[in-house]
């Protein structure tokens, strides 16, 4: 049985078909690159996984689970913007992780030092350490992003998704943002998914690249197909599948 | 240098903001100058120092028959209204623009209601406030409530809904519930902007305000104002609406600070 089944998933916005017969299944600790071109359904697919959006056909189950109806702890996500509080502290971001569970979101007493302990912790991990009590406006972007992942961190969810995380970074911190990515990876043997638009991004960090494309195409009502995964490849051992196994096409 | 290039300096930027200040004075001491030369007995536009002489006797002179100095029983009367009236406001439109901004099912059946409420002239509702309140302070400050309320809730609503989505998806993912997401989420972020809107605000509540104590009262500064306008007492109506505008200043200036004050994350991105 994988951990996370996607059975037969369709998604459509009046008579706009989005995606159409998503069928995937992921292994514990895969890391899963979702690529394609611009209004592919990417975004969407990530949206149902998140369950931000509920499909209109089909289901989504993360272990064997019934299928979510809003977003939940389970799903851990970092969005190209805007992930972080900007009202709160870094470290105030870190604990937020924690202190949201609770009835009103305030920690106290043995929890509260038990919470900020975690958040010392996970910001040398991230490296921010050094900016614990200032306010996101004031960090750079990849500082940013890499609050962002930290902070899905803290509240351990069992899969992580990524919008785009590293879209809006200069070529150099995307670069310092892989590793840092592939580092915390190694420690924590995540489920993640990830959008990106960058090719090399999605066979340098993934176990699996999904290509989402529109199989069939009408010329008279282009909408009226939606896109599904037509690639499946395998992007372990530096992206060259074929010296382990044979590569696993789904196109239908 | 092209105009929209040149920077005022330190010095003459003050020097050119005290410059319409003073640019207002010397035109009414000419005019003023001008009429009184012409007629001694002018009350129009009385001498500048006629209005020094009057506004110092004002604040410090008690009145023959009470006892009390009136200037300052009209300020407490009319600050005590405009602040019950302001705060109120701000409460209701809190509570609401939140539920409004976060709610769906709240949003669907209260923001077009709001939208048509805020378009009814509330100055028009006076003589209904009167009949159902009475003459009392409570007409008062609920008009002020119902001029000022609508507006502020539309707003603040909106701004609910400003914030980016990816922040409310983003705390149901680390666990938050949706009273959670209010406080802790939406109420922080939102509390800047309900200073701005009640800075805003004022200066509606203290038409209504003074519109109020106008036709109905018998202490106030606006009562103040249309009583001692059937003697022409100019120098006293100017004094009155001086002291009006520098307590606006102030409440206004004080509202600037408080939020830079208790929202340091605003500018640290400055």
């Amino acid at each position: 049985m994988s951990f996370v089944s996607v059975r037969n998933i369709w998604q459509a916005y009046g008579d706009r078909s989005i995606i159409e017969r998503v069928n995937v299944e992921v292994d514990q600790g895969e890391f899963i690159s979702i690529v394609g071109a611009s209004g592919c359904g990417k975004s969407t697919f990530l949206r149902l996984l998140l369950a931000q959006e509920r499909p209109t056909r089909g289901e989504i189950s993360i272990d064997g689970g019934p299928p979510a109806v809003e977003p939940n702890v389970e799903r851990g996500v970092v969005f190209q913007r805007y992930s972080v509080f900007p009202h709160l502290t870094v470290r105030d971001n870190l604990m937020a992780g924690t202190a949201f569970k609770t009835r009103f979101g305030y920690l106290r007493g043995a929890a509260r030092r038990q919470a900020m302990q975690d958040a010392d912790e996970m910001l040398v991990r991230i490296g921010l350490n050094h900016v614990a009590d200032q306010y996101p406006a004031s960090l750079s972007g990849g500082m940013q992003q890499r609050l962002a992942i930290g902070q899905a961190m803290t509240a351990k969810p069992r899969v992580l998704l990524l919008d785009e995380p590293f879209g809006a970074l200069d070529p150099g911190t995307r670069l310092q943002m892989h590793a840092f990515l592939m580092e915390l990876r190694a420690l924590t043997n995540m489920t993640v998914f990830m959008v990106t638009h960058d090719l090399e991004e999605g066979f340098k960090l993934g176990d699996r690249v999904l290509v989402f494309d529109k199989p069939r195409w009408d010329p008279h009502d282009p909408g009226l197909f939606g896109a599904t995964i037509t690639y499946d490849f395998d992007a372990r051992n530096g992206g060259i599948p074929h010296q382990i196994q044979t590569e696993d096409t789904h196109v239908s | 240098m092209r105009l929209i290039n040149r920077i005022p300096s330190r010095r003459s930027g003050i020097l050119l903001a005290a410059l319409p200040f003073i640019a207002v004075m010397i035109a009414y001491a000419i005019s003023s100058d001008i009429r009184l030369t012409a007629n001694p007995n002018d009350k129009l536009l009385p001498a500048p120092a006629t209005i020094l002489d009057t506004a110092i006797r004002l604040f410090t002179e008690a009145d023959r028959r009470s006892g009390d100095i009136l200037l300052w029983q009209d300020t407490w009367a009319s600050l005590q209204r405009l602040l019950l009236g302001v705060g109120i406001s701000a409460a209701i439109s809190l509570g609401v623009g939140m539920a409004i901004g976060l709610l769906p099912v709240i949003r669907s059946g209260f923001s077009s209601f709001v939208a048509v409420v805020s378009m009814v002239p509330p100055l028009a509702l006076l003589p209904i406030l009167f009949i159902v309140f009475g003459l009392g302070e409570l007409s008062k400050v609920v008009l002020i409530i119902i001029g000022i309320t609508p507006f502020m809730i539309r707003d603040l609503s909106q701004r609910v809904l400003d914030i980016p989505t990816e922040q409310l998806i983003k705390a149901q993912t680390i666990g938050a519930s949706s009273l959670v997401i209010a406080l802790r989420v939406t109420l922080p972020q939102i509390l800047p902007r309900l200073i701005a809107n009640v800075r805003l605000s004022l200066g509606s509540a203290w038409l209504f305000l003074i519109a109020a104590e106008a036709v109905a009262s018998d202490v106030g500064l606006g009562y103040r104002i249309f009583l001692v306008r059937r003697y022409l007492a100019m120098d006293i109506i100017l004094t009155y609406v001086i002291w009006i505008t520098l307590l606006a200043f102030l409440i206004d200036w004080a509202l600037k600070t408080l939020s830079r004050r208790a929202f340091p994350w605003l500018e640290a991105g400055l």
